[in-house]
């Protein structure tokens, strides 16, 4: 197995408030991470910090075996490899869904605009989306407008995805298509982290399920393991009021 | 200047809004009757009565054949127009000049402005002393000091034509002000934009150049037409250099036949260059408007 990820000790402050107080996380290649929390649990900065999208105060990240905190790293580089899918979709407006997946690829890679057509149309071909592939992203439903996002991410083949939260801002019934596409990446055996309320697609499809609380990783396991038999009385708590929602 | 957020849109007129923009000028507003004549004949009707009304005192007023003398005697007006029309073919290139550099320029002020980090200090020193000065400064101001300041160093190498000298002040002079209109596009593209941009492998300068700087340039189009009406109408200022221009023309015209018309004159030039300028710049702002591109 190689280790796709090991974050050592991280540690994250937004001022005064610390959000990240010494984060321990080993990912195996080809697993899927759910991390759940409450709301300002630091799931979202975790997933920021290891895409170098914010600076960090303390600790390691390594990439493949590669520290991306050491100083001469070039940020831009480690990005290529990571992609990320943020909550609120964030497609480019002025451009349509063909120009917001080839962007990339032509810009940072090099690849001749011909191939990276042809690769997009791929991608979005695979995903039911090429249809839409003239279309400006105001025309999409949001559903779609998150599938764009994460093929828009996958064009840059990248070797680790961070899903943040990208359920949260759909409305109920469109959540659906856009699961099904993470599931068929995890299948496919893409490596990926999912920050997520889906309690019940996490204990799906995850490999391991870590818990946030206080700025940690309090408890990490099996989805079985986690959901049915959690240790910490923090994450009991936390999957009653969840449970109690009826969220999962 | 800037459209309304996302949540003034209602998601589901996502077709409305795009047949809508395909469509010329202001499209009826919902609720409103489809066939508007009835609404149009009332108010070709009252416009009419009220603008009649208004013709008939000015008209009927007893001063008003000297008026009509001085400002708008037919006869001058047709002898002045030819040569003002020739005249304002200087301003017309002067302002076309001074936007294309504008244009660039200030867009290269606004990106210098918002360079990050302690390195890039001095330029950003500079350059923002650059607008407040220029901003500061009143145009004619600047116009006198460069037009017949620099021709006066008779310094060899140094032009020394006043046109040259007043198309270079009134870029200095809106290139401040242009920036700043850039500067606030700019700003006005949300930074998960250029997040997003940047998680992608983009550097900075290429995540600002595809991803920012586009969509700003789009949302600040109409206050950056407003401030080109006012270059527009600023050009007339080089005539204090002793350029032959409209107004430098017209002022000859006057004063040879003493005789305001080839002043009115010249304002009819201005009014038929700037009036649809600025329809066209409400145009935009309502069309920007329904397609939502403040998201």
């Amino acid at each position: 197995m190689t280790e796709a990820l090991r974050v050592s000790n991280l540690h994250k402050s937004f001022g005064r408030l610390e959000v990240l107080h010494g984060v321990d996380l080993a990912v195996e290649q080809h697993e899927v991470i759910a991390l759940i929390g409450s709301s300002g649990s630091g799931k979202s900065t975790l997933l920021r910090c290891i895409d170098l999208l914010e600076p960090i105060d303390a600790g390691l990240i390594e990439v493949f075996g590669q520290d991306i905190t050491a100083p001469g790293v070039h940020p831009d580089r480690v990005r290529r490899r990571i992609g990320i899918v943020f909550q609120a979709f964030n497609l480019f407006p002025h451009m349509s869904v063909l120009d917001n997946v080839t962007l990339a690829p032509r810009k940072v890679l090099g690849t001749a605009s011909a191939i990276a057509v042809e690769q997009a149309d791929a991608l979005l071909e695979r995903f039911g989306l090429i249809e839409k592939r003239n279309d400006f992203p105001d025309r999409l439903s949001g559903g779609q407008q998150q599938r764009v996002a994460i093929v828009r991410a996958l064009a840059m083949r990248p070797d680790l995805l961070l899903l943040d939260e990208i359920t949260s801002a759909l409305d109920p019934e469109l959540v659906g298509e856009v699961l099904s596409l993470v599931r068929e990446l995890a299948v496919a055996g893409m490596t990926m982290i999912l920050a997520t309320h889906e309690m019940g697609f996490a204990r799906e499809v995850a490999s391991r399920v870590g818990f946030l609380d206080g700025g940690r990783i309090l408890e990490m396991s099996r989805p079985a393991d986690l959901f049915g038999d959690p240790k910490e009385p923090r994450t009991q708590q936390f999957l009653a009021r969840v449970t109690a929602a009826g969220r999962f | 200047m800037i459209g309304p957020g996302p949540g003034l849109v209602d998601p589901g007129s996502a077709d409305r809004r795009r047949a809508a923009s395909e469509l010329p000028l202001p499209t009826p507003r919902r609720g409103v009757s489809r066939e508007p004549t009835r609404a149009v004949w009332i108010a070709v009707l009252s416009t009419v009565v009220v603008f009649g009304a208004l013709g008939m005192v000015v008209v009927n007023a007893p001063n008003w054949p000297l008026v009509q003398h001085d400002f708008f005697d037919g006869k001058e007006f047709g002898d002045a127009l030819p040569g003002l029309v020739k005249g304002f073919w200087i301003n017309v290139q002067a302002f076309l000049i001074a936007e294309v550099v504008i244009l660039v320029l200030a867009l290269v002020v606004a990106v210098l402005r918002n360079l990050p980090g302690p390195v890039f200090f001095p330029i950003r020193a500079l350059v923002t002393i650059y607008v407040d000065v220029f901003r500061a400064l009143p145009g004619l101001l600047v116009i006198y000091l460069l037009g017949f300041g620099m021709p006066g160093l008779r310094i060899p190498g140094v032009p020394t034509d006043p046109f040259l000298w007043g198309v270079i002040a009134l870029v200095l002079v809106y290139s401040a002000y242009v920036s700043e209109v850039y500067r606030a596009g700019i700003e006005s593209v949300h930074p998960s934009q250029e997040a997003a941009a940047r998680s992608l492998g983009l550097s900075r300068l290429q995540a600002l150049r595809y991803v920012v700087i586009p969509q700003a340039v789009r949302r600040v189009i109409p206050p950056l037409l407003n401030d080109f009406i006012g270059l527009q109408k600023d050009t007339v200022f080089v005539a204090s250099l002793g350029v032959v221009e409209i107004f430098r023309t017209a002022q000859i015209k006057q004063a040879a036949h003493f005789n305001f018309t080839p002043y009115v004159a010249t304002a009819v030039v201005f009014l038929l260059l700037t009036i649809p300028l600025a329809r066209l710049t409400d145009w935009l702002v309502a069309r920007d408007r329904r397609r939502g591109m403040g998201s």
